[in-house]
Parts: C-alpha cells; structure tokens; sequence
C-alpha cells in the first residue's frame, strides 16, 4: 500500500506516538490542571512540555501562549469569531480552505466586510495587492501558508510585514506547513498561528492549536467556550489569562501525549533535513509525472516554492475515475475531487471536478513514487 | 500579599526552611517549575497545604533560602503568581 495523503492527515506516524499514547494511558491517566496528586501534576507536565516543544519549533518565547484546540478549524473560527465585529474588514486570499471561508462566510452575514484578494492561476499572491486592498476599518489579514490543493507557498513573511507596519493583526494558517516547512512567529511577522496536530505533526486527530503572539492584546478576541478551567474555582467568572482564557474543558491529553512526542520526532530529525527529504521526493515526483503527456500539473513551477502536495489532472479521464483506479487496481491512496477548497479551484481553473491530490511525507520512499508514476502512466494509457 | 508562617522542617544534617509559591493555575505552577529546574533549583509541586487557602490544587515548594531567585524567576518570566509562603 502506498500513501499519498499526507495533507489530509499524516499515516503512518513515528513509533514514539503510539508508544506515547500507551504510556500515558498506562501509566499516566490523570487530568490536567484538575488535582493535586502525582498523576494529574504528570499529566499538566505533559501538556506544558508539549506547549515548550511547539514555542522550540515556532520559535515563540512564552509557551503558555500557545493553546489547544481540536484542530487548525477551531483555532481559525476562535480567532475569526473572537475578533471580528459588523463594520472590521478583513483580507484573505482567493486559496483558502473552507475553514476559513466558512467562517468568513458567515462573519459576512453579520456585517463584518470580507475581501478575497485573487492570486494567480498557479496559486501564488502578491503582497503588494493584500497592501492596496487595506482599509481603514480593516482588523485582519488571514492567509494560509501552503495550499493544500495546489502545495504553493504564500510569501507571509512580506505579508506580514505590511500588516505589522500598518498595525493589523495577521493570522497564518499553518495547516500544510506546521512540521513539514520552517515557521518563525517573530522572523515570518505572525500574530496568531492556527496549526493541526494530525498532519506533518504527527499528532492523532483531535489536537491542534494557537500560537498567540506577544502583541496581540487577548481581551479584543473573545472565547468560543467557556467552562471549567481547574484554575480560580471559587468564581463563576471565566478566567481572563493564558492558557485557561481559550482552553475549558478536560483537553484531549492522551491525544496531546501523542502530539508531544511527535513534535519531539521532528525536533530530533530537524526540520531542515525533513523539508529537504520531502523537496527532494516532490522533485522527483513532479518530474516523473512531467514525462506522461497527458497529465497537466497544477501549481508554482518546481519545489522551491511549495510543500510535499502536488495536484494533477489527466486530459482523458476524470480526477474520480484516477483515484478509483488507484486505489482498487494499484494500492495507492490519494484524494480527488476539491479538498475542502472550492476557492482554490476556482483560481487554478478546475472547479467544479477537482484534481487528484498526492501528498507526500518523510516516510515516503522513491521506489512508492516511481511505482505511481508508472501507474499513472498505465491508467492515462488505457484508454 | 505574602504571609510568612514559621515552621521549620529538619532535614537529616541541617534545618531546611521549605516555602512555596501559589499560582492562579496549574499551567503557571508547571511553566515556574520547568523554569526553575532549568536554573537548577531544587523544586517539587505539590498540593496547596490546607492551611492556605488558594482555588488552585497545587504549588511549587522550594529551599527557602532561595527565595531571591525564585522571585527573579517569577519576575523576569512574568509569570503571575498568588504569593509565596514559609512553612
Ligand atoms: C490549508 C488548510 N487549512 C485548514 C485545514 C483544516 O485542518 P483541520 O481539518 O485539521 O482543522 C486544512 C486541512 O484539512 C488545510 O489543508
């Protein structure tokens, strides 16, 4: 079996994750934040070392002002909903996902004013048109750092710059590049990192989170939820610091244990040699591909500017069609169709039918692409 | 707020005056201790003696005689903290 849906979430994931999850239910259990005794204070241990690896990772100097959430989803609607009244203005671009169009959408519905500044055909944006479409009234810059249809990376950095020099908050949506492409909250000018646990991460599902910057003033972005903290029991009020502000609730601790040690993995083997591995695969992939003459790619031109996902379409047969035939007849899974973003297809030019989506990770090897080249090449053949 | 109790615990060989540090959450209490021990200070959580009164279960005991820099610790990390205490 071959996996290329590393986008969607990451499979397989390293030893330690598993290893971790055991050990803590075995061994651990307890509840964070909730008791005084040995277990549950291992247990707040775990999740504060798992806030002290991600701050290592994004390079952010105050672990508690990272908080978790269910996933990249959560941490984007937090952020949106908390922020944005009727009358704010707030930019994004034309490739993103639904978690943050959704929202957006909505938020539209409620009179906030919602920009979508178009990018080209290959996915790419130009900071200088997120600069023009700045308003007086606007409150948010949102732009994901990698696409998930397309792989193409957006220049946060510039577009950060700008918002800081203007003085806007910008969110980043890190759901493609947390743990698969360097991330520096202070060099990148970001103000809120939404990222997933369960993608290049290594995390299960159900763990995610925030990263909040030193400049964002935490009182103008409102909780989704409220509820027990474990923290000032004796008041019915909701308390007004970090963590607790954005976490009530028992947090998914096990799934977190998870998390921790999969950060620690990527630690360990270095971001660099992880995003050099992917690059080098991706090359090789695109190339291969490069070589059937019905295939069209989709995307920036070569590896430089884009992580492990590469979209494609074949001139005979339909996305569904490719990835019925690889899974059943090659072993290979990918997904087809528009990945969660209709937005983004819409600027390539393949909505409504998609493309077929192969998205790599480290633990990909060159033999599994070469086998689906040939098989893409043996399905454009056929007919 | 600080409230100085005097109770002295004897060690095997010398006195050793204990205190602690009370949080306003758990996830203050585990970020001083990661710091402390990271400046190599001997440090142990454990639940908020019943005598003081705090919402938050547990709290950083330490060597007394390292109150200066537990303090410098708290302070220079900003970490907000209830007050300390002699036990
Ligand atoms: C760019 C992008 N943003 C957001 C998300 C949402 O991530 P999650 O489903 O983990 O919340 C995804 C993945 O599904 C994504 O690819």
């Amino acid at each position: 079996m071959i996996y290329f849906d590393n986008a969607a979430t990451s499979y397989p994931k390293p030893k330690e994750v598993l290893e971790a999850i055991i050990d803590f239910t075995n061994n651990i259990g307890g509840s964070p934040g909730r008791s005084g005794h040995r277990l549950s204070i291992e247990a707040a241990r775990i999740l504060y070392q798992c806030r002290e690896n991600l701050a290592e990772l994004f390079n952010t100097s105050d672990p508690l002002r990272i908080i978790f959430t269910l996933n990249a989803t959560e941490s984007i609607n937090l952020v949106l909903k908390g922020l944005l009244h009727a009358g704010n203005h707030v930019i994004t671009s034309s490739m993103e996902h639904n978690a943050v169009m959704r929202p957006l959408r909505e938020l539209e519905k409620c009179g906030v004013q919602v920009q979508i500044v178009p990018c080209s055909c290959d996915g790419y944006l130009d900071p200088l048109d997120i600069e023009k479409a700045i308003k007086k009234n606007t409150a948010l810059i949102i732009l994901n750092h990698a696409s998930n249809v397309t792989g193409t990376l957006l220049p946060i950095r510039s577009v950060g710059a700008i918002a800081r020099k203007r003085n806007i908050l910008f969110l980043v949506d890190g759901a493609q590049t947390a743990g698969t492409y360097p991330i520096d909250i202070e060099k990148d000018n970001i103000d809120l990192l939404a990222f997933t646990g369960h993608k290049s991460l290594f995390g299960p599902t159900g763990t995610g989170g925030l990263v909040i910057g030193e400049k964002v003033d935490i009182n103008k972005i409102a909780p989704l939820k409220t509820g027990g903290t474990g923290s000032r029991s004796e008041s019915e009020n909701h308390p007004d610091f970090l963590p607790d502000l954005y976490e009530s609730g028992t947090s998914n601790i096990v799934g977190i244990a998870g998390l921790k040690a999969g950060i620690r993995y990527i630690l360990k083997r270095g971001i660099t040699e992880i995003r050099q591995q992917e690059r080098a695969l991706t090359d090789k992939l695109i190339s291969g591909l490069k070589e059937i003459p019905e295939v069209i790619l989709y995307g920036k031109e070569g590896t430089g500017n884009r992580v492990a996902v590469v979209s494609f379409n074949t001139r005979n047969q339909s996305p569904s069609d490719i990835g019925l035939k690889l899974d059943e007849e090659y072993d290979i899974m990918c997904r087809v169709g528009l990945h969660c973003s209709p937005a983004s297809h819409r600027t390539i030019g393949t909505f409504p039918a998609g493309t077929v989506r192969f998205s790599l990770s480290v633990f990909n090897t060159e033999q599994e692409i070469e086998k689906a080249v040939m098989a893409v090449k043996n399905i454009t053949k056929i007919l | 707020m600080i409230i100085i109790m005097n109770r002295k615990v004897d060690g095997m060989t010398e006195p050793l005056q204990k205190s602690v540090v009370i949080f306003y959450s758990t996830s203050a209490a585990i970020k001083a201790e990661s710091l402390a021990k990271k400046q190599s200070l001997t440090v142990k959580l454990i639940p908020v003696p019943r005598h003081l009164s705090s919402d938050c279960g547990i709290c950083l005991s330490f060597n007394s005689n390292d109150i200066q820099r537990m303090e410098g610790i708290l302070n220079y990390n900003k970490i907000e903290y209830d007050s300390t205490y002699n036990l």
